[in-house]
């Protein structure tokens, strides 16, 4: 369990970094707190040529917020985007979310980038990102683009992320007014990867609940209006519309219940919060 | 006696960082470093090693593999003749995921590793056998070419007249019960150092193995040299065992043979992937158990039929998890009868060894399940059940039907007292209330004997009285003790304990101090083992929870004597009678006149500095050995009876449990364990022994399981699949005491640390049974009890609303799924792509080049992976089923430092009327080696990409066009349309 030999480069910037990645492509991954990446590579299943390490970056540590939305830079740790003042008043659902990624430890050294680049299918922060409509912003060399959540998570840790490019920053909006946020998660312990999570937003002319773990991408499914009376037959539609699967720790079945379960959940945790 | 819980010597160098761990410990300069490679297969022979790329590393030295170990080794016996080899490596046939199959020296790990990624080995896969069922079949593959089958041992035995007692039985109640694979997990892995002296022609080996020492000439015998030419020695700490460290063993061998055959020392530390893969495990078990029953419920016979799956290899000191309950088959319970039918077989798994609980979580899980279906049966108390057949308090010592001879104990009394002190009726009152709410709320039970200071002799149970006759009789338990005394009068002790973090050094100084009268504080104890020094016999070790009952024993019979004989020496320089003397505060002093007084340090120096001055006949006073056995502890009878351990702790637990109606999960709400386990030698000690054992057992009841798939594969390569509970997930413990003092040991203690292991799984499956009762009867129910097995008992889920047809569950083993795709070009034209190899080139992402071995066999060398995963692999297609345009049938195995994967697909062509075709493709595959064991959760998803890959790529070729989306979105694009 050591890695293959790879060169470490500690950059200064994100030009920086993303000069070196636009030129290396491929070979190059990105180190912005290695909670997963370190596994891979002691593991051997990640061999890059280049290890980029970003978390000295003066410019990749910004937090922000603009017209209401959250700006999460490239090496914002998740503790630190968790102590950010009145969080639960500029995103709850981030707020609510946060506690639940991995565990003090690993939220001390992980980003919030870094979760989201990795694309792990039972992983919160893509969940929450595609609930609230988020943006991903790439780098290429000086090259911009922005990236709908929607259409940046392709599939398990698999993304619209070109090798040559870098994450510079993701985009949280603030979710519409007046809605509630709701947010519950089943894994084995305390920590581990959901088995699955749901995310709900109520507002008055939508219901949404988001859901990760089941599909290899996070699931969204709106409803202008949810009846208490609809919910239960609309939550087993949306069980037996996903993609559940068996493996070690969990049957197709076992998820299709915490969907409806889970789902029901973070809406009542979402309508008793909304205005 | 010290009951008080004194501070631990051991806990300031731990806390502060100063442990000499293996890891710890100096390596000679010139050390090569070496790293394993392991099969990625459960069972292939293999076919060729090429080594050469690896050879040809800079800083690679030396590349062996199992050729090579059987030219200067040979296997490792086993207790139970078989004719089948145990090699440490494997050769010619791999047996098991992870067995090893070559070793790289190198001059650091890192390039160790690096060489292992060239060693190309040919396999051929031959099908495997996982389940201990099938592998009686006799359709089953053979594991061993030399055994008919893959049955190891089989034996029968009777005790009193079982026969007559189920005939006359009012009821007979069964159950049967399969037990999993679990282990204890130590957060040290196992090392080995060893060095090869060519000119005295021995070994010296740094291990932290923990015994027993009985392998000790077991290793001398595989690397061929007399065993006063292997020097074992142990580090002085050790980063946990449970067992687990026992299973180092084998690779001490493997690279005692590197040592040799590269003429430099060599040092292996082994990675948590090789722990948790390829270190020993619990054996699962099979269990069908029968009872002959009373109609008020006192059990009359017991039926055992046991089918015990040791893995690839019956390995020393298999079967011991099977024969080490053997006298305690009937538990707590006055059971007169018994008949017994043990069978052992042989499947493509991890071979299994020590792990705490060592055979009782098996036995108890059966036992302690029976006697709750025989209350459910007979519409009795299961309390009521348990009371009417334990052993009484009057028949102490009491022997078992099958030979153990209980020591002491009042077990009615015990659980009665754990009832009211406990609060069982409050219990009770809280399920009432819970379940008028609707809530699956259950209580479980269990009773268990918890055995302690095995006898060596045990083992050999196993085999027929004629058997015996002709090896001789193996028994008892030598435990050993060395104090000594140096010029200053102060005092050293040497265990032979090999302790694994419980603080043995603690207690033994405490034992020392007491009986000589000085401060504990002033008496070092020494822990680390030199099998060239220090004294030890079989029996020596960590296991069997021996140190109370045996090795503190031993310490204090030590002390006692060089005691006795320095008080002479004391006596004749005061000029009092020894018998006047006390030993107090560091003095040696005279009842009678307590001026008369000689500091300890003083009389205890007497022999180094003026040895004339001794009384006649005194003895040594500088050096004491003390060796004991326990006579209780004999070989097996003719009839096969064995006293299989020598003391015996009781153990009566409780619990309620409630369902989690959201997550299913199982929360323990109250448990209450009653020990007694004798004379409590260190309070805090007892209950952090208690404490831990149950932890482990929780894990094993709720969480924790060794699984392999169907085609052999280890699924649970890292904590994230061998989800180990943590302190969030450990509930809180009400532990009580009773004692009654072993009359069998020299301190009275009895063994404590392994009881929870075997009466906590059970007692949780009992409760969790109890919750369900209302609603499904009686259960069947098997470990561990997860959140998705427990779903599956719950009502049936709400049926699929109309259009959205549930998915059928996939057809055959691994990984499965079908897709379809469009393209625009013809069938016949996509049929020509798939029959040539530069086109093929082309499809396939990430392939450095195909070759065409006939019109229907191609190699390709490919770089693969999902996201940042990636990794080459050595492809070999075949195509058949040829049906030109129209369909044909893709077989494929590829090979990769990361793992193994087998599949077929068949692909079907049809035209779409536009010119276009519709590709179908449907495929099942199977995955692997590293891969499979830490990627389990992510390897169906992993699939699917990577299928959709190649469709993607075959679709693009065929379509001739430039894609206007990216690629990865028309993966997406594709993906959506899989399912």
């Amino acid at each position: 369990m050591k890695p293959a030999a790879f060169d470490y480069v500690r950059c200064d910037s994100l030009d920086e970094a993303a000069q070196i990645i636009a030129e290396t492509g491929d070979g190059a991954r990105v180190l912005a707190g290695g909670q997963s990446l370190m596994a891979m590579l002691n593991m051997r299943l990640a061999q890059p040529s280049v290890l980029v390490d970003i978390m000295q970056a003066p410019d990749a540590q910004k937090i922000t917020v603009e017209n209401g939305t959250l700006r999460v830079g490239a090496g914002v740790r998740q503790e630190t985007l968790g102590k950010t003042p009145d969080l639960v008043g500029t995103s709850p659902l981030l707020a609510r979310v946060l506690p639940w990624v991995g565990h003090a430890q690993t939220r001390a050294r992980g980003t919030v980038c870094g979760s989201i680049a990795h694309a792990d299918p039972s992983s919160e922060l893509p969940l929450t990102l595609a609930a609230l409509d988020g943006t991903v912003i790439l780098r290429k060399g000086r090259k911009r683009r922005r990236v709908a959540a929607s259409d940046f998570f392709l599939g398990m840790m698999l993304t619209d992320k070109a090798d040559d490019e870098l994450i510079e920053a993701v985009e949280f909006p603030p979710a519409p007014i007046g809605a509630g946020a709701g947010f519950c998660e089943v894994g084995l312990r305390k920590g581990d990867f959901a088995i699955v999570a749901c995310a709900a937003l109520v507002s008055a002319d939508r219901v949404r609940l988001a859901i990760g773990g089941v599909n290899d991408t996070p699931v969204i499914k709106d409803w202008s209006t949810l009846s208490a009376q609809d919910e239960a037959e609309a939550l087993n539609a949306l069980a037996w519309s996903l993609e559940a699967r068996d493996d070690l720790h969990a049957t197709a079945r076992y998820r299709r219940d915490l969907v409806r379960k889970l789902g029901a959940q973070s809406l009542k945790e979402a309508r008793s919060c909304a205005d | 006696m010290a009951q008080q819980s004194t501070i631990r010597v051991e806990d300031a160098p731990l806390l502060t960082g100063r442990g000499q761990f293996f890891d710890d410990l100096p390596a000679p300069g010139n050390t090569l470093h070496a790293a394993i490679l392991r099969s990625p297969h459960a069972h292939a022979r293999i076919l060729s090693i090429d080594t050469s790329a690896a050879l040809n590393l800079p800083g690679v030295h030396a590349v062996l593999t199992g050729e090579d170990y059987s030219k200067v080794a040979s296997p490792l016996m086993v207790g139970v003749k078989l004719p089948i080899k145990c090699w440490p490596i494997a050769i010619e046939k791999a047996r098991y995921t992870g067995e090893p199959v070559a070793v790289v020296l190198a001059d650091d790990r890192y390039l160790a590793e690096d060489g292992l990624d060239l060693i190309e080995v040919e396999y051929d896969v031959l099908p495997p056998v996982l389940d201990p069922l099938d592998a009686l079949k006799s359709t089953a593959p053979t594991l061993h070419d030399g055994l008919d089958g893959n049955l190891g041992s089989e034996r029968r035995f009777s005790y009193g007249d079982p026969e007559t007692a189920f005939a006359d039985a009012d009821h007979v109640v069964d159950i049967s019960v399969r037990y999993p694979r679990n282990s204890c997990t130590p957060m040290e892995t196992y090392g080995v150092q060893v060095s090869w002296n060519p000119h005295a022609q021995s070994y010296d080996v740094t291990s932290n193995f923990q015994g027993p020492f009985s392998i000790h000439p077991v290793i001398a015998r595989a690397l061929n040299v007399p065993g006063n030419r292997l020097r074992l020695k142990t580090p002085e700490d050790s980063g946990g065992s449970f067992g687990v460290k026992q299973g180092v063993f084998p690779y001490i061998v493997l690279l005692a043979a590197c040592a040799r055959l590269s003429d430099r020392p060599v040092k292996w530390v082994e990675d948590r992937l090789e722990h948790l893969t390829a270190s020993v495990s619990a054996t699962n078990r099979e269990i069908s158990l029968r009872a002959a029953v009373t109609r008020d419920g006192k059990i009359t016979a017991l039926d055992y039929d046991q089918i015990e799956d040791v893995g690839a290899y019956l390995r020393a000191p298999e079967p011991a998890t099977l024969y080490r309950m053997h006298g305690n088959l009937c538990g707590a319970y006055d059971i007169a009868n018994l008949s017994v039918r043990n069978r052992i077989v042989m499947t493509n798994k991890t071979p299994t060894g020590l792990n705490r609980g060592f055979g009782g979580p098996q036995i108890y899980f059966a036992l302690e399940r029976l006697v709750q279906r025989i209350a459910t049966t007979l519409d009795l108390n299961p309390l009521d059940v348990i009371r009417t057949n334990l052993i009484r308090a009057s028949s102490f010592p009491y022997r078992t039907a099958s030979g153990a001879v209980y020591d002491s104990g009042d077990y009615v009394r015990s659980v009665d007292l754990a009832l009211t002190d406990g609060g069982y009726d409050a219990l009770l009152a809280r399920r009432d209330a819970a379940r008028a709410e609707g809530r699956l709320y259950g209580i479980g039970l269990a009773a268990a004997v918890e055995p302690s200071v095995s006898n060596m002799g045990y083992l050999s149970t196993a085999l027929t009285p004629a058997e015996r006759a002709r090896s001789g009789p193996k028994n008892g338990a030598q435990s050993c003790a060395t104090i000594s005394i140096d010029p200053g009068g102060t005092v050293c002790v040497q265990l032979d304990s090999v302790p694994q973090g419980q603080g043995h050094k603690t207690v033994a100084a405490q034992i020392v101090a007491d009986r000589m009268g000085i401060d504990p504080q002033a008496v070092v104890v020494t822990a680390g083992m030199d099998t060239t020094k220090d004294a030890w016999s079989i029996a020596s070790g960590n296991y069997a929870s021996r140190f109370a009952a045996a090795s503190a024993g031993a310490v204090s019979i030590a002390a006692g004597r060089l005691r006795d004989r320095l008080a002479r020496v004391a006596a004749a320089q005061l000029n009092v009678l020894a018998e006047d003397l006390t030993f107090e505060d560091g003095k040696f002093r005279s009842l009678t006149n307590p001026d008369a007084a000689l500091s300890f340090a003083r009389v205890a120096s007497t022999a180094h500095w003026a040895p004339a001055t001794l009384p006649a006949d005194t003895g040594s006073t500088m050096r004491e050995t003390a060796i004991w056995t326990p006579p209780e502890l004999q070989a097996p009878t003719e009839q096969d009876g064995i006293n299989s351990s020598l003391c015996h702790a009781f153990i009566f637990d409780f619990c309620g449990v409630e369902i989690d109606p959201v997550t299913s999960q199982v929360r323990i709400d109250k448990y209450v364990t009653m020990h007694d386990c004798g004379t409590i030698l260190h309070e805090g000690m007892v209950e952090g022994q208690i404490r831990g054992a149950f932890a482990h057992a929780v894990g094993a009841a709720l969480f924790e399981e060794y699984a392999y798939d169907d085609d052999g594969a280890f699924l649970a390569g890292t904590f994230a699949d061998y989800p180990v509970l943590t302190v969030h997930e450990v509930p809180a413990l009400d532990i009580l005491h009773t004692c009654t003092p072993s009359p069998v040991t020299p301190l009275g203690a009895k063994g404590v640390g392994e009881g929870n292991c075997m009466s906590t799984p059970v007692c949780v499956a009992n409760a969790v049974a109890d919750a369900f009762a209302p609603l499904k009867g009686p259960l069947d129910l098997t470990l561990p009890l997860s959140p998705a097995r427990i779903a599956a008992i719950m009502p049936d889920e709400p049926p699929a609303p109309p259009g959205l047809a549930s998915p059928t569950a996939p057809a055959g083993k691994g990984l499965s799924g079908q897709g379809e795709a469009s393209v625009a070009s013809a069938p016949q034209d996509i049929w020509d792509l798939l029959t040539d190899a530069d086109q093929l080139a082309a499809i396939i992402p990430g392939a450095h080049g195909v070759k065409q071995l006939t019109p229907t066999r191609f190699l390709a060398d490919v770089t693969f992976g999902i996201g940042p995963v990636k990794g080459r692999y050595r492809v070999d297609v075949g195509l058949s089923d040829l049906d030109e345009p129209n369909s044909a049938t893709l077989t494929g195995k590829a090979n990769g430092p990361l793992g193994v994967a087998s599949g077929t697909g068949k692909v079907t062509l049809s035209a779409d009327g536009n010119g276009g075709t519709i590709i179908g493709y449907a495929y099942e595959a199977a995955v692997g080696g590293k891969v499979a064991s830490v990627g389990g959760r992510l390897l169906d998803g992993a699939a699917k990409i990577v299928i959709g890959q190649l469709f993607v790529a075959l679709g693009r070729r065929a379509g001739g066009q430039t894609p206007q989306q990216g690629l990865l979105a028309r993966i997406r694009a594709w993906l959506g349309r899989a399912s």
